[in-house]
């Protein structure tokens, strides 16, 4: 499950790069997309997987029994949330920025750097 | 102890406030009022830390390493006593330079969030929630930065956006990979276990990942281009605000992580980091030296301050990383300082060209001397407060045996002086460019109040040298030994 996991990590970061590298706006974000979500998963994968193990303790045991860690579950979700957030602030910025611009390239930026 | 928690609430409630009551005066007064209060709750913070160095507050009372820990030690207070400062004066000087903008509201409301995320990012003592406050603080500025919606803006806030992202998907990795090898994300309980942990070596990747987020943000070598095509954008006030604080987040954030618990593998990353800081300093100040416009002059020359920090911390001796705290407020004081004045200059002149204007020295002395502080200051003229940052650092460059970075932090001091008698020469000294042009306005007494604070600041930091001295003296050994610090959280918790 780790290996398979780690492979699609690894798909994910590289689909992200590649679409980072493109000229366009759009795929840019789309690219920022699969990168927060190849990193998100990276988080739940570091931590290790436990398989159907969720963290609930008995009542009344003494002792918990090897549960999933909660904790980089919790950390994912709240970084989805805040990822949520972010990706619905850059796509109105980037409907801002076509309409007062009328384009969608990366090259049409160079200006401001005169 | 609540009051650790107030830096965070108390901007929390201001902006829930300027939501609910949407009046112009109203919000004006409240960010002035409220960034005053924080700087009065900065200072009692200050008052309090002499009792008793370290104050924890166990948010929701769970216990250290579970729960979250709100940490405030000399470090965090003094960032945040200087980020209050600041805070100050752009408000006060925001009253006329947002006057009669449409989104005056939102940036008010935009404000008290960014102060929220940049305190929390000082006070808290848990990397993931540090995380949570870098966020807090990007996304403010996200909107603040592209406030306007001119072309220009949007495409500067394009430019910022995507880069800060990256940086914090790479913090996020970072943290991943942290959590997956140790277990906590606590920074008292991960300095515990890293301190004296044997394989060290393990450690440098995550330890790269935080690396390269706070380098991002910290616009430090590589990662910089972000900032000088962002930063000349927006509204002067809103340029001001960043300038003074948000890289010096980065900063602190780094200085943090590589006193308290990255200390594995020194050679490696006190070198890395002085190659860094060395690169920056020179790309910076050359960089600075080639532009005719005020905003990205001194939006390079941030950059090349940035990598005195760095050169700091990566000298690693007490004197190195106190030299590093003092410059730091130094310069968020007299950076903020230069930002407000280039915005006099273009309110006088009506330009931030350097080639259109000219002849205020006779036209206008007061902004003379107004500028005269800040540029000081910053290119290191002894009475002011530069001059005992770079001593500082230089002296202890020396005793460390680091000559070559001591050799580039003196040369670079070099290139500010010339990038500030550029300034000085273009606006002041030369004639005015057309024979009859007129001033476009006044200045009220609302925008020169704030140069007017921090220029004195910069003086007092430079008279009373010597218990500020003191103090960052006290915060860099407490930095370096932070066995306090890691008892006061965890209360005697054992791994």
């Amino acid at each position: 499950m780790e290996i398979m996991l780690a492979i699609l990590v690894g798909v994910l970061y590289s689909t992200g790069v590649y679409m980072l590298l493109r000229r366009s706006i759009v795929k840019f974000i789309i690219g920022i997309l699969f990168l927060s979500n190849a990193t998100n998963l990276l988080v739940f994968l570091a931590a290790g997987v436990t398989r159907g193990q969720p963290a609930f303790i008995k009542k009344g045991a003494e002792q918990a029994e090897l549960v999933a860690d909660p904790l980089p579950q919790a950390l994912v979700l709240t970084a989805v949330v805040i990822g949520l957030g972010i990706l619905a602030f850059v796509l109105a910025l980037k409907y801002k920025f076509f309409q007062v611009s009328g384009t969608d390239d990366l090259d049409q930026l160079k200006p401001t750097e005169e | 102890m609540f009051v650790v928690a107030l830096p965070i609430l108390v901007p929390l409630a201001l902006m829930l406030l300027l939501i609910i009551i949407p009046a112009p005066v109203f919000s004006r007064w409240t960010a002035i009022l409220g960034s005053l209060g924080l700087l009065f709750l900065s200072l009692y913070l200050l008052i309090l830390l002499q009792d008793d160095p370290v104050l924890v507050l166990q948010a929701g009372g769970w216990k250290a390493p579970y729960g979250i820990s709100l940490v405030i030690d000399y470090m965090s207070a003094l960032m945040l006593s200087v980020s209050a400062l600041l805070m100050l004066s752009v408000s006060v000087y925001a009253m006329n330079f947002l006057r009669g903008e449409s989104y005056a509201q939102l940036f008010y409301i935009f404000f008290f969030s960014l102060a929220m995320g940049i305190n929390g990012a000082f006070i808290t003592g848990d990397v993931f929630n540090l995380y949570v406050w870098f966020k807090v603080m990007l996304l403010s500025s996200f909107v603040l930065i592209s406030l306007g919606c001119s072309k220009e803006q949007l495409r500067g806030g394009i430019k910022y956006m995507g880069l800060n992202l990256i940086g914090s998907l790479f913090f996020l990795a970072g943290i991943g990979l942290l959590y997956g090898k140790t277990g906590t994300l606590n920074m008292a309980h991960l300095a515990k276990i890293l301190i004296d942990d044997e394989q060290s070596i393990l450690m440098n990747s995550s330890a790269m990942f935080f690396f390269l987020a706070f380098g991002i943000k910290a616009a430090v070598f590589p990662l910089f281009f972000w900032l000088p095509s962002s930063y000349h954008t927006p509204n002067i006030t809103i340029t001001s605000l960043f300038a003074g604080l948000l890289t010096k987040v980065g900063v602190y954030a780094m200085i943090r992580f590589f006193t308290l618990f990255f200390v594995q593998d020194q050679d490696f990353w006190h070198h890395l980091l002085l190659i860094v800081a060395g690169l920056t300093m020179v790309i910076g100040g050359m960089a600075a030296s080639t532009f005719y416009e005020t905003r990205r002059i001194l939006s390079y020359h941030i950059i090349s301050q940035i990598g005195y920090m760095v050169m700091g911390l990566g000298i690693y001796t007490p004197l190195g990383i106190a030299g590093a705290l003092y410059f730091t407020v130094h310069n968020m004081i007299a950076k903020t300082n230069t930002f407000l004045v280039s915005g006099l200059i273009s309110k006088v002149k009506g330009s931030y060209q350097l080639k259109e204007v000219g002849g205020l020295y006779r036209q206008y002395p007061l902004l003379a001397v107004l500028f005269i502080l800040p540029a000081f200051a910053l290119a290191g003229v002894p009475p002011l407060s530069g001059f005992f940052g770079k001593f500082m650092l230089i002296k202890a460059g020396i005793d460390a045996s680091r000559y070559g970075i001591t050799a580039v932090a003196i040369l670079t001091g070099l290139l500010t002086l010339y990038s500030m008698i550029k300034i000085w020469n273009e606006a002041f000294l030369k004639r005015p460019v057309n024979k009859d042009q007129k001033l476009k306005g006044r200045l009220s007494f609302s925008d020169i109040f704030p140069s007017v604070l921090l220029g004195l600041a910069s003086i007092l930091m430079g008279l009373f040298a010597a218990p500020v001295f003191k103090f960052v003296m006290a915060a860099a050994n407490s930095l370096l030994d932070p066995s306090l610090y890691i008892e006061s959280v965890l209360k005697g918790f054992l791994p």
